[in-house]
C-alpha cells in the first residue's frame, strides 16, 4: 500500500490543480452552449425577437401565429435535434478513437454511414419506401448492422479485436457497402434522387416527429457513455496493460461499440453523415484536456454541439434567405481553424 | 575478423539466419506469384469481350511478333490503353498508399484519407464545373491539386521536422476543407456539369488518353525501383524517428524521400484514372497478410494494387449487366477478400 502511494504522489496534485481548472471550463462551456442554443432559435432568415421566442415557449401550444408555429415547429427541434446529434456523434468519436487507438477512427470510417446509405437504398429500390420519417429506422439498422459486423469480424481470430483489426476492418466493410450503394445509385435515377436529400448531413427539415423517434436512443446512449472514461484510459496503455489493471479487454470493447453504435447510428439516421463532428471535435476536446478521457468525453458532449450549432446558424445566416448545408460550413470554416491550432498546439497522441 | 566473431555460430545467429532466409523465400515467392497473376490477369483482360481473343494472340500482337491487322486493331488500338492504364494505376496507387501506411504507422492513413486525393478532386470539379473544361485539362487540374494539397499538408505539418501524428491531423483537416468545398461546388452546379463530376468522383480506368498514360508509365520506371531503394529507411522509421536515427538513417531527408514519391505516384494516378477509391487503402494490408513474416514489402503492395484494378474491370466491364466505372466495383471486389485474410489470419501485422 505504502509501495504505491509513494508512486503516486506526484501525479495526486497534478490530477487535482487539473481538476481545478477543467471542472469550471466545463461549466463554462454548458453556459456557451446555452447560449448558442439561444441564439439558433432566434436567428435565421426569419429573426425572432427575445420575447416573442419567450412567449411562445412560454405558451407552449401552437396559437397559430407564425412566430409561434416557426419557434416551436422547426427553430426549437431543430436546436434540440442539433444539440443531441452533435453529442452523439461527439462522443462517439471519442469513443471509437479511444477504442481503436487511432485518430482517424471516426464514424464514416467504421462503415456506418455507409452501412446506412445502403440501408436507406434498399428501402427505396426493394421495398419501394419513400419519406425521410421512414428513412430514419433503415438507416439506424443499417449503421448498427455495418458495425456488427465490423466488430464480428475483427474479433475472429485468436488476439480477438485489436484495434489495427477494428480499423481494417471498419475501412473494408466501408469499402464494400459503399461500392454497392454507389452501384445500385448510378444504375437507378430514383434512388440516387431519393439519397441525395438523404446523404447531404443537415439539420434542415428535420422537425418533431424525427426528434422524438431518436432522442430516447441517444439520451440513453450519452448517459451510458460518460462512464467509459477509465475503461478507455485503460486501454490506451495498451491491451496488455489494461488486463494488468484487471480490466476486461474484450467485455470493454465490445459494450463500447454497442455505445457506439447506438449514438451515431441514432445520430446519422437522423441528419445523415456529418463527418467533421465526430472526426475533429474529439482531437480539440484532447486539446483542451490532455489524454485523459474521462475528461475528453464530458468536453466532446458539451464542443459538438457548440460547433454543429455555430455552423447551422452560420449557414441559415450567410446567405439568407438560402441555406448552406452544415457540413460545407463546418469543412469551410471550420477545418482551416482546426488546422491553425493543429499548428500551433502542444499534441497530445491518442 | 577476431576470433570471437570468426567462431562457429551460436545457436541465436543460425536461427536468426534461418528466420531472415525464412522471410527472404516467402517474400520472394508472394511478389513472384503475384507478378504471375498480374501479368496472367493483364493478358485476360485483353482476351475477353465481344471479339474474343487467344492468348498467344494478344501476346503476339502486344509485342509487334505478329502482324494481323484486326486483332492488332482490336489489341492495341482499343483494349491495350485500358488494360495498361488498369495495370499502371494499380501499380501507383498500391505503392503510394503502403508507403503512406508505413510511413505514418497508420493503417488508415491512405492518401485517399489524408486529403491528397481530396485536394486533386476539388480541383478537378472546380474545373469542370466553374470553368467548363474536360479531357486533359481535367487531368492536369486534378494533378496540380493534388501535388498542391501535398506540399501545403508539408509545410504546415512542418515543425523543425514533420511528426506523423501532426501529418495525420492536418491531413484531416484538409480532407474536411476539401470535400466541404466539393459539396458546395456540388450544389452550385448545374444538372449536366454535376453529373459529369460526380462520375469523374467515382473513377474509371476507360478514360485515360496515351499522354496521361504515356507519363505515369514513365514515372513508374523511375519511382518504383527509387521506391524499392528507400524501404530500408522505410523500414527504419517505422520503429520510430529516435530508433531510425540510430541506425544510421537521416529521417527528414528519407521521410521527404518517400512522400515526394507516394505523392508523385498519387498524383498521377488520380489524374489518369479520377480518385478511385480503396486500392491505395487496400492493397498494403492485403499484401501484408500474404506476405506474413516478411511484411512491409512496396512491390508486393503495389502489385496487389494492381490484380485489385484489374480484376474490378474485368468485373466492372464484363460481369455486371451495365458497365459501371470502375471506381464503384473496386470496393465491392478488394473489400471482401481483406475481410476475409483478416478473419483467417492469426496474427498482427505491420503498421499498426
Amino acid at each position: 500500500m505504502s509501495a504505491t502511494s509513494r508512486y503516486a504522489t506526484p501525479t495526486a496534485p497534478r490530477r487535482a490543480r487539473r481538476a481545478v481548472a477543467l471542472g469550471p471550463g466545463l461549466a463554462v462551456l454548458g453556459a456557451v452552449l446555452v447560449l448558442v442554443a439561444f441564439l439558433s432559435v432566434t436567428m435565421g432568415s426569419r429573426s425572432l425577437g427575445l420575447w416573442e421566442v419567450l412567449r411562445a415557449l412560454g405558451s407552449l401550444d401552437d396559437d397559430g401565429s407564425i412566430t409561434s408555429t416557426v419557434t416551436l415547429e422547426m427553430r426549437v427541434p431543430r436546436t434540440l435535434l442539433g444539440i443531441l446529434v452533435g453529442a452523439a456523434l461527439g462522443v462517439a468519436g471519442a469513443v471509437l478513437q479511444g477504442v481503436t487507438r487511432n485518430p482517424l477512427a471516426d464514424a464514416g470510417i467504421m462503415g456506418i454511414n455507409s452501412g446506412a446509405a445502403a440501408c436507406v437504398v434498399f428501402a427505396i429500390t426493394v421495398l419501394g419506401v419513400r419519406g425521410v420519417g421512414v428513412y430514419i429506422w433503415f438507416a439506424f439498422a443499417g449503421a448498427i448492422g455495418a458495425l456488427v459486423l465490423v466488430y464480428a469480424i475483427a474479433s475472429m481470430g485468436r488476439e480477438g479485436a485489436t484495434p489495427l483489426k477494428l480499423a481494417l476492418a471498419g475501412a473494408a466493410v466501408t469499402a464494400g457497402l459503399a461500392s454497392v450503394t454507389t452501384g445500385i445509385v448510378m444504375t437507378n435515377v430514383d434512388a440516387l434522387n431519393e439519397l441525395r436529400f438523404w446523404q447531404v448531413g443537415s439539420l434542415a427539415g428535420r422537425y418533431r416527429p424525427i426528434l422524438t423517434g431518436v432522442a430516447p436512443f441517444m439520451l440513453a446512449g450519452l448517459a451510458v457513455s460518460m462512464f467509459f472514461g477509465r475503461a478507455l484510459n485503460g486501454l490506451a496503455l495498451g491491451e496488455d496493460m489494461a488486463r494488468g489493471l484487471g480490466q476486461h479487454v474484450t467485455r470493454t470493447r465490445a459494450a463500447a461499440f454497442a455505445v457506439v453504435a447506438v449514438l451515431a447510428g441514432a445520430a446519422t439516421a437522423a441528419c445523415g453523415p456529418i463527418v467533421f463532428v465526430g472526426l475533429v471535435v474529439p482531437h480539440l476536446a484532447r486539446f483542451i484536456c490532455g489524454p485523459d478521457y474521462r475528461w475528453i468525453l464530458p468536453y466532446s458532449m458539451l464542443l459538438a454541439p457548440i460547433v454543429l450549432l455555430l455552423a447551422d446558424v452560420l449557414g441559415r445566416v450567410a446567405v439568407a434567405p438560402d441555406e448552406l448545408q452544415v457540413g460545407v460550413v463546418l469543412g469551410v470554416l471550420g477545418a482551416p481553424a482546426f488546422v491553425a491550432i493543429v499548428r500551433y498546439a502542444r499534441l497530445s497522441e491518442v | 575478423m577476431t576470433a570471437l566473431l570468426a567462431t562457429p555460430k551460436t545457436g541465436a545467429a543460425t536461427a536468426l539466419r534461418g528466420t531472415r532466409r525464412h522471410r527472404l523465400a516467402r517474400s520472394l515467392t508472394v511478389t513472384g506469384a503475384l507478378a504471375l497473376a498480374v501479368a496472367a490477369l493483364f493478358v485476360l483482360t485483353m482476351m475477353v469481350g465481344s471479339f474474343r481473343l487467344s492468348a498467344t494472340e494478344v501476346v503476339a500482337s502486344v509485342l509487334y511478333l505478329r502482324d494481323d491487322p484486326s486483332v492488332d486493331f482490336v489489341v492495341r488500338g482499343l483494349r491495350l490503353p485500358t488494360a495498361a492504364s488498369a495495370l499502371t494505376v494499380g501499380l501507383a496507387l498500391g505503392a503510394s498508399g503502403t508507403i503512406f501506411q508505413q510511413l505514418l504507422r497508420n493503417p488508415l492513413a491512405s492518401p485517399d484519407f489524408v486529403g491528397i486525393t481530396s485536394g486533386a478532386g476539388l480541383a478537378a470539379v472546380g474545373g469542370i464545373v466553374l470553368l467548363r473544361i474536360g479531357g486533359l485539362a481535367v487531368s492536369g487540374l486534378a494533378l496540380g491539386g493534388a501535388i498542391v494539397a501535398a506540399l501545403l499538408m508539408y509545410l504546415l505539418a512542418w515543425r523543425g521536422g514533420v511528426s506523423g501524428y501532426r501529418f495525420i491531423l492536418i491531413g484531416i483537416g484538409m480532407a474536411v476543407f476539401f470535400d466541404g468545398l466539393i459539396g458546395y461546388v456540388l450544389t452550385k452546379a448545374q444538372l449536366f456539369e454535376a453529373r459529369q463530376a460526380m462520375h469523374w468522383l467515382t473513377g474509371s480506368v476507360g478514360q485515360a488518353s496515351t499522354a496521361e498514360l504515356r507519363l505515369l508509365t514513365g514515372a513508374l520506371i523511375v519511382l518504383l525501383p527509387a521506391a524499392l531503394l528507400l524501404q530500408r529507411p522505410l523500414r527504419a522509421l517505422e520503429l520510430g524517428d529516435d530508433a531510425a536515427r540510430a541506425l544510421g538513417t537521416r529521417t527528414e531527408l528519407s521521410r521527404a524521400g518517400l512522400l515526394a514519391v507516394a505523392v508523385v505516384l498519387v498524383s498521377l494516378a488520380v489524374a489518369v484514372a479520377g480518385p478511385i477509391a480503396f486500392v491505395a487503402l487496400v492493397a498494403g494490408p492485403v499484401a501484408n497478410r500474404l506476405l506474413g513474416p516478411a511484411t512491409g514489402g512496396i512491390l508486393a503492395a503495389a502489385l496487389v494494387g494492381a490484380a485489385l484494378l484489374l480484376t474490378a474491370d474485368l468485373v466492372a466491364v464484363h460481369l455486371l449487366p451495365t458497365p459501371l466505372p470502375t471506381g464503384v466495383v473496386t470496393g465491392a471486389v478488394g473489400a471482401p477478400y481483406l475481410l476475409w485474410l483478416l478473419a483467417t489470419t492469426n496474427r498482427q501485422g505491420a503498421g499498426g
